[in-house]
């Protein structure tokens, strides 16, 4: 019979914290993170010295004074007396407006260039090739500036449009395509019960149920294809439920509208794109799209050879594999690096300057940087910005991706 | 976050760092040349020449403080800032002083911690258009698309004149003069503002000067001058009777080619101060006697400097205007010597 005994209780020592691996790791973790947080509180400590000393000091107070200078691009209420801080959201909505604009065509073209350069046609894969190569390899400053300058060169101004013998003419009296911007006609509501941003909403609230009641009519559809084999034909239901209410609410709000006009310098009236939101936006898609490109050409190249040929024995013809069989698997491998070139677009779309678009950069990092001299201030908030954005569509792309990945159970 | 916050302090600690240096006459001295801001290029003002070498007004004024404190008129390191560049520059100690037609404003001075040495030119925002628009005054300008540098005065400046004409405009911010000329001159905006000597400046360059016009109305005081950071007095003053030497010097009829026969000793007593004969002013700045006949004679007095850059018979063309003398109805008046 043997006997048991607890082992003898290790005394702890000092030199376990070299010599034994269960410390080791811990101990340098513990270092390094010391060393660390002396220097950032060193270098903090020595910024406040030196501002101490230079007799600045921080404050936000400046976000409360008036701007004092105007901004071309505003989706809100903003003039020259409002604050900075409004200036600032002015920047931050623009910085969005890019950004999303820019990100939603990116995705467009580099799926469809990225599918392409799979192509068995060699003058589509090879121009498709070329393409990316070309705005990969170049950095995004010289495209934002080369479309600029492209855009201001040929297109006319309005002056061109003006007097007897002028150079330049308006498509159908309806467009007008200008080195400073397009513009287009803009719908308005001329009687009926709501008016303006309300007006709009109604329109929104018809479609709304249009898109509800279409639905249903599909669900209607599948589940007597379930039950009988056969589906009824539903798109004259479909195309009615969407387009009678619309024209009818169209027509009760009295819909009209409103063309853009030469008057003075420039033309009035209409829905005005500046140049510069245009060139910005479009530089950006293309160069963020031949990176997207190569990584749905990678998402498709993942998937084995297998799944096309056993949707092919099925009958399936080649876009509906790409479609139902090869993308939605391939998305498993795009999705991630996806996250970061929309990280990219978003900052890189502080380059706006460039072309005179006041995104964030231009108003809170630029102009009221300059006329308060807070620059400090002024940086840090807008590095907070960042973040906090790029922050933002890292976890709405990771709820995406988590919702797309393979489920394993 | 912590990688961005440590990235963002690390920056910022770098832009302080050099903030607490306090004798920039030592450092100056030290170094052995003079770290000007200047602008990026304007023509006139401060620009390159073909060879490479910086020429202009604000340019004289550097060497003139360079040949006053290091004995050389080359001994300058030209710094070209941007308006969005140049505070941060000066505060921060990479350039010593700043001769970039920047405006003499009350929260620049007060708020920013600089301090203003002077005036050495007296400048007003005005505008240019096209002849071929046919418009004759600023306030026909409902509606123009107006090109224009940001962060400057004139950005405020142009706000405050359309608001207090209730007229409208669309602005484009654009970062330099040289980016603006070609979106002006292509049709981009209809108005292109600035001080008008950047105006006068700018019309120079072009290919048909003629066909463009400078509009009557002249819409804000721009008392341009060099500026120093605020707290080292000793270089503040350095600075500033070295542009009030060049001043006083026109006006009592010293020039670069008679300096050193005047520097023998004249029977105007105020001369001989000013050139170190009699007294002791240059020993109270810290300098020697020489000081201020070393700066007139490396760029000429006030007067040689601006016809020979922006005056009459340039291509800029400037005349005197307020920039005269006292005596001769302009706003230059330089303390006295003494």
């Amino acid at each position: 019979m043997a006997t048991y005994s607890d082992p003898p209780a290790e005394s702890f020592k000092l030199s376990q914290l070299i010599n034994d691996t269960r410390y080791r790791s811990y101990t340098f973790q513990v270092i390094a993170l010391i060393g660390i947080l002396l220097l950032v509180g060193y270098l903090i400590s020595n910024l406040i010295n030196n501002l101490q000393a230079a007799g600045l000091n921080i404050s936000y107070q400046f976000l409360g004074e008036p701007a004092g200078y105007d901004i071309n691009q505003r989706l809100i209420e903003y003039d020259s007396q409002s604050t900075h801080f409004t200036a600032a959201i002015v920047g931050v909505l623009n910085t969005l407006l890019v950004a999303v604009l820019g990100c939603a065509m990116a995705t467009v073209i580099g799926v469809v260039v990225g599918v392409l350069r799979l192509s068995r046609n060699w003058l589509i894969r090879t121009l498709m090739s070329v393409y990316v190569e070309i705005f990969r390899n170049v950095p995004v400053l010289i495209w934002i500036l080369i479309i600029m300058a492209v855009f201001t060169a040929v297109l006319p101004q309005p002056r061109d449009f003006r007097g007897a013998n002028a150079t330049a003419s308006m498509v159908g009296d309806m467009f007008a395509f200008t080195g400073r911007g397009f513009y287009a006609p803009m719908p308005y509501f001329e009687t009926g019960f709501a008016q303006g941003a309300v007006g709009w909403a109604v329109v929104l609230v018809v479609l709304l149920g249009s898109w509800l009641a279409a639905r249903a009519v599909g669900r209607w559809a599948a589940r007597n294809q379930e039950a009988t084999g056969l589906r009824p034909t539903t798109w004259h239901i479909t195309a009615g439920l969407w387009l009678v209410p619309l024209a009818v609410v169209l027509y009760v709000q009295g819909l009209a509208w409103e063309y853009p006009a030469l008057k003075g310098f420039n033309f009035q009236g209409g829905i005005f794109a500046r140049a510069s939101l245009i060139a910005l936006w479009f530089a950006l898609s293309i160069y963020t799209a031949a990176f997207i490109a190569e990584n749905v050409r990678a998402g498709i190249l993942a998937i084995s050879k297998g799944q096309t040929e056993a949707a092919a024995s099925l009958g399936l013809r080649p876009n509906r594999i790409m479609n139902l069989v090869i993308l939605p698997q391939a998305l498993r491998v795009i999705i991630p690096p996806l996250i970061s070139q929309y990280l990219n677009l978003t900052k890189n779309s502080s380059l706006a300057i460039a072309v005179g678009y006041m995104d964030i950069t231009g108003t809170l990092g630029g102009i009221t940087l300059n006329q308060t001299g807070r620059a400090i201030e002024c940086v840090l908030l807008l590095m907070l910005f960042y973040l906090t954005i790029s922050l933002a569509i890292s976890a709405v792309m990771n709820v995406y991706n988590n919702a797309v990945k393979l489920k394993e159970r | 976050m912590k990688k961005t916050v440590f990235l963002g302090a690390l920056t910022v600690a770098g832009l302080a760092a050099g903030a607490a240096a306090a004798a920039t006459l030592d450092d100056v001295k030290a170094r052995g040349k003079l770290n000007c801001g200047v602008t990026t290029g304007l023509v006139g003002f401060a620009a390159p020449d073909a060879n490479g070498n910086w020429d202009g007004f604000d340019v004289g004024l550097c060497r003139a403080i360079a040949a006053a404190v290091l004995g050389d008129a080359a001994a300058v390191e030209f710094v070209p800032t941007t308006g969005k560049t140049r505070f941060t520059a000066l505060a921060s100690g990479e350039i010593d002083v700043l001769a970039r037609n920047t405006t003499w404003t009350f929260s620049r001075d007060v708020d920013l911690k600089f301090d203003f040495l002077g005036v050495n030119y007296y400048d007003g925002q005005g505008f240019m258009v096209p002849k071929s628009l046919g418009v004759s005054s600023a306030k026909e300008l409902d509606g123009a698309t107006v090109c224009i540098q940001t962060g400057t005065t004139t950005e405020l400046n142009l706000a405050d004149f359309f608001r207090a004409n209730n007229i409208k405009y669309e602005p484009v911010p654009i970062e330099t003069n040289a980016e603006a000329q070609p979106l002006y001159l292509e049709g981009a905006c209809d108005v292109y503002t600035t001080d008008a000597s950047g105006l006068a400046a700018t019309r120079a360059a072009f290919e048909n000067p003629q066909d463009h016009v400078v509009l009557p109305e002249i819409i804000s005081k721009e008392p341009l001058g060099p500026l120093v950071r605020h707290g080292d007095n000793d270089w503040g003053d350095i600075v500033r009777w070295t542009l009030n030497a060049l001043i006083a010097a026109e006006e009592l009829g010293v020039t670069s080619a008679n300096i050193d026969e005047m520097a023998g000793g004249t029977n105007n007593p105020e001369i001989n101060r000013l050139l170190g004969t009699e007294g002791t002013l240059g020993e109270m700045l810290g300098l020697d006697k020489d000081w201020a006949m070393r700066a007139i004679k490396s760029v000429g007095n006030y007067g040689e400097l601006f016809e020979r850059n922006i005056g009459e018979n340039t291509p800029i063309g400037l005349s005197r205007g307020l920039n005269a003398q006292w005596t001769n109805g302009g706003l230059l008046y330089s303390p006295p010597f003494r």
